[in-house]
C-alpha cells in the first residue's frame, strides 16, 4: 500500500474506534451518575432541585470525555494533518 | 466540510483575516453593549420600573447569587469579568435557534473558546492577588507542601486547555451533528437536535461561569 492509502485507512479506523471505546466510559459513569441522583431524589424530594442543578453540571463534565474523543475523531476525518500533509508532498505545492 | 466558522474569511489583507467568527463575535458584543447602554440609560429607583431593567435587575441578581453560592463571597468584584463572560456565551450559544446559514455560533471555534479559557487562566492570579496580596497567592503554589508546586502549575495549563476543548467539542458536535443530520433525515429530526443543542448551550455556558468561578475562588482560599 502507498502512504495515501494506508493513512486514509489508518485515520478512519482510529476515529472509528476513539468513538467506540471513547464513548463506553461516558456512558457507564453517566449512567451510574442518574442512578445516584434519581435515588437522592427518590429519597428527598425536597432537594431534587439542587440535586438536579448538581446532576447536569456533572453530567456535563461526564460528557466532555467523550467529547473530547468526538473532537479527535473529527480532526482525524475532516482536518486530519497527516493527510494534509501527505497530499502536499505528492502534488508538491 | 469545515469544522470550524474560522474558515470562512470575508477579508484579507496580510495576515489580518476577517472571518466568520470574528464577525459574529463582534456583532453579538455590539447588540449586547447596546442592549445594556439603552437599558441602563434611564435607570430607576422608584417603585415602577420599566420591563427592560427589570429583566437585567433578575440576571444580575441571578447570577449574583450563583456565584456566591458558588464559594464567592464578596461577588460583586467579580461579577463584572464572570458576568460578562456568561451573558455572551449564553448569549452565543442560544442564537443557535436560527438556521445554520444565518447564524454559526462562535463557540464552535477553538479560537474563540481559547481566547476566554485564557482570559480565566489569567483572572485566576489577578483577582487573588487583588483580593489577598501577591506573597499570599505565591504561596497557595504550595500548599499543602513545597512537593505539589509542579503538579499546581501542570493544573494551571491542564485545566485552562480542558475549558477551551470542552466549550469548543460541545458547540462544534452541535453543528457538525446537524450538518450530518442534514444530509440524512432532513426535516424533523434536526429540529430535535436543535432544541437539544440549546439544552447543551446554556448548560455549557453554565459550566464555563461555574468553573472560572471555583478556579478563582479555589486558588488562595483560607
Amino acid at each position: 500500500m502507498d502512504s495515501i492509502t494506508l493513512i486514509g485507512v489508518a485515520s478512519v479506523v482510529t476515529a472509528g474506534i476513539t468513538m467506540a471505546i471513547g464513548s463506553i466510559g461516558p456512558a457507564f459513569s453517566e449512567a451510574r451518575a442518574i442512578v445516584s441522583a434519581l435515588n437522592a431524589i427518590a429519597q428527598q424530594p425536597d432537594a431534587a432541585s439542587t440535586i438536579t442543578r448538581t446532576l447536569f453540571v456533572g453530567l456535563a463534565m461526564i460528557e466532555s470525555m467523550a467529547i473530547y474523543c468526538f473532537v479527535v475523531s473529527m480532526i482525524l476525518i475532516f482536518a486530519n494533518p497527516f493527510w494534509n500533509f501527505v497530499i502536499e508532498k505528492v502534488t508538491g505545492n | 466540510m469545515r469544522i470550524t466558522p474560522d474558515d470562512e474569511i470575508f477579508f484579507q489583507y496580510g495576515f489580518v483575516k476577517i472571518n466568520l467568527t470574528i464577525v459574529t463575535t463582534w456583532a453579538i458584543m455590539a447588540i449586547l453593549v447596546l442592549g445594556s447602554y439603552l437599558i441602563t440609560r434611564r435607570l430607576s429607583t422608584g417603585r415602577k420600573i420599566s420591563r427592560w431593567q427589570n429583566i437585567l435587575e433578575i440576571i444580575v441578581i441571578n447570577i449574583k447569587e450563583q456565584l456566591q453560592e458558588a464559594g464567592l463571597h464578596r461577588a460583586e468584584r467579580y461579577l463584572s469579568f464572570l458576568g460578562t463572560l456568561f451573558v455572551f456565551l449564553v448569549f452565543s450559544n442560544v442564537l443557535t435557534v436560527f438556521p445554520a446559514f444565518l447564524y454559526e455560533p462562535p463557540t464552535s471555534s477553538l479560537s474563540t473558546t481559547a481566547a476566554l479559557a485564557i482570559s480565566v487562566f489569567f483572572a485566576v492570579p489577578f483577582f487573588n492577588i487583588m483580593e489577598y496580596g501577591f506573597f499570599t497567592y505565591l504561596k497557595s503554589y504550595i500548599k499543602p507542601i513545597f512537593i505539589m508546586l509542579p503538579f499546581h502549575i501542570i493544573s494551571e495549563f491542564s485545566r485552562t486547555l480542558a475549558l477551551a476543548v470542552r466549550l469548543f467539542g460541545n458547540m462544534m458536535s452541535g453543528t457538525m451533528i446537524l450538518g450530518i443530520l442534514l444530509t440524512i433525515t432532513p426535516l424533523f429530526f434536526p429540529d430535535v437536535m436543535i432544541a437539544f443543542g440549546l439544552l447543551t448551550g446554556t448548560v455549557q455556558a453554565y459550566i464555563f461561569t461555574v468553573l472560572a468561578t471555583v478556579f478563582i475562588g479555589a486558588a488562595a482560599h483560607e
